[in-house]
């Protein structure tokens, strides 16, 4: 358990300090970044799949998917770090605490980014189905060709917003120990027992990057007119 | 399987992840409605300022705001460390920034049409506002609250992180006794049982809310179309 000083009185400040500490806050956020992107990709993957089996003919697959898709969306991610981090040892998995978290946020909003996936598949018009049909095209053309083409533009927007919001998720990997803005700065005020200056720190870099992401994803949904599904 | 006292252990946890949700949420619930109709104030300064706490307040990020409210906020106004109420707070700023929104547009989804005919209808802004206005916008605010507040109960995991004892703390400190009930001569239950059972305790909680939102919907819904008659 993390434990820091007790509150005194006659607080102040430390500037010297917050900018000693700054270059390691940094660092651990450039670490929660990576871990972030590495995620977006596993989730925009996954989600393409667990999209497509949602789709399948077969109630076997249909039907695991959908419970499999609502429970994950239903559950705490970091409860789910720590299923992959002690379970999976029992089963001959043993992932470090950096790929735990990855693949922890890649499954967690790949269940997501499935739902977006289907709202824009959804959206590409019947028409488009009954040419691929009349033009004799195999299912796998059909899907590479001509459906998903047309569907995953329509996404994009929405996979913005999940990359914001996963890299809002990507601190909890301090429960696991893996690297991150949190790490580093829970590490510090647990070292020098001044929890002011490291929690601002990474209070203010963590806006410096969430907010510009956040604004950017927006002018993205109004240049290509995406609607909320 | 768990035996009975950590069974019940983990039904005390349960209990306090539902205290913190249900408090985290009625603070959030009440920020989102000043901050949402402050948003569509006529008056620039008060608009900005609802602006400024959306943005903060979700860019900041529920863990961030956590660990800041609980460690660096005590010191700063000097007051003795109160995690409890530190994490509630902290969920329910983090909630209100997303609510506000989803009142704001709820509101701006009404007709303008419908204000202008009460105006000249000669209503108050009270009867405009609790007859015409609000128990339409209510209706389209109700299904994006529901995920909120789901995503709101899967957010008090996080509060396990600054040592409170909730299911997520429970299930994480039975996993670090197991050394200690094997050597005493007791059989600990497995990690897959242990996070096994938490993540469905939470899936029902979240199913419990998606049903209660879900109930909502239909009775609000149905109240309003009968009003219109």
């Amino acid at each position: 358990m993390l434990v820091f000083a007790q509150a005194s009185n006659g607080w102040s400040w430390d500037m010297e300090y917050a900018l000693e500490i700054l270059p390691a806050i940094a660092s651990g956020l450039l670490q929660t970044v990576v871990a972030t992107l590495v995620g977006i990709t596993i989730g925009m993957v996954l989600g393409l799949v667990l999209a497509l089996l949602r789709r399948s003919r077969l109630k076997l697959i249909r039907w695991p998917t959908s419970f499999i898709i609502e429970f994950v969306r239903g559950t705490p991610l970091l409860v789910q770090l720590f299923f992959i981090f002690y379970v999976l040892p029992n089963f001959g998995l043993t992932l470090s605490p950096f790929v735990t978290l990855v693949v922890g946020l890649g499954i967690h909003y790949g269940t997501y980014t499935s739902e977006s996936y289907r709202a824009g598949i959804d959206n590409v018009e019947r028409g488009q189905w009954e040419a691929s049909t009349a033009l004799n095209l195999s299912s796998t053309t059909t899907w590479a060709r001509v459906i998903l083409p047309q569907a995953i533009p329509t996404v994009i927007p929405a996979l913005g917003n999940y990359l914001v919001a996963m890299f809002k998720d990507a601190p909890i990997g301090v429960a696991v120990a893996a690297g991150g803005i949190l790490l580093a700065a829970t590490s510090e005020a647990s070292r020098s027992f001044q929890p002011v200056e490291p929690f601002t720190v990474m209070g203010l870099l963590f806006l410096a990057v969430s907010l510009p992401a956040a604004l950017f994803v927006r002018y993205l949904e109004r240049r290509y007119g995406y609607q909320r599904a | 399987m768990l035996n009975a006292n950590q069974f019940q252990s983990f039904l005390d946890g349960a209990w306090l992840t539902v205290q913190v949700f249900l408090l985290a949420a009625l603070l959030g619930t009440i920020l989102s409605m000043i901050f949402g109709i402050m948003g569509l104030s006529e008056n620039r300064f008060w608009r900005a300022l609802a602006r400024v706490y959306v943005e903060v307040a979700r860019g900041a990020s529920a863990i961030v705001l956590i660990f800041f409210a609980a460690f660096a906020i005590p010191i700063i106004l000097g007051i003795p460390p109160r995690i409890f109420a530190a994490a509630i707070t902290a969920l329910g700023v983090n909630m209100g920034g997303y609510g506000a929104e989803v009142v704001r547009t709820g509101i701006q989804s009404v007709p303008r049409g419908q204000t202008e005919a009460s105006i000249a209808l000669n209503l108050t802004v009270t009867d405009r506002l609790r007859h015409i206005v609000l128990p339409q916008a209510v209706v389209v605010m109700i299904p994006p609250y529901g995920s909120l507040s789901i995503e709101v109960m899967k957010g008090t995991a996080l509060v396990s992180l600054v040592g409170l004892a909730d299911l997520t703390n429970r299930a994480q400190n039975l996993r670090i006794q197991r050394p200690v009930i094997e050597a005493a001569g007791g059989t600990a239950p497995s990690s897959v049982v242990i996070f096994g059972t938490a993540l469905v305790m939470y899936f029902l909680m979240s199913q419990v809310i998606a049903l209660f939102y879900r109930w909502l919907e239909r009775r609000v819904g149905g109240r309003w179309y009968k009003e219109r008659g």
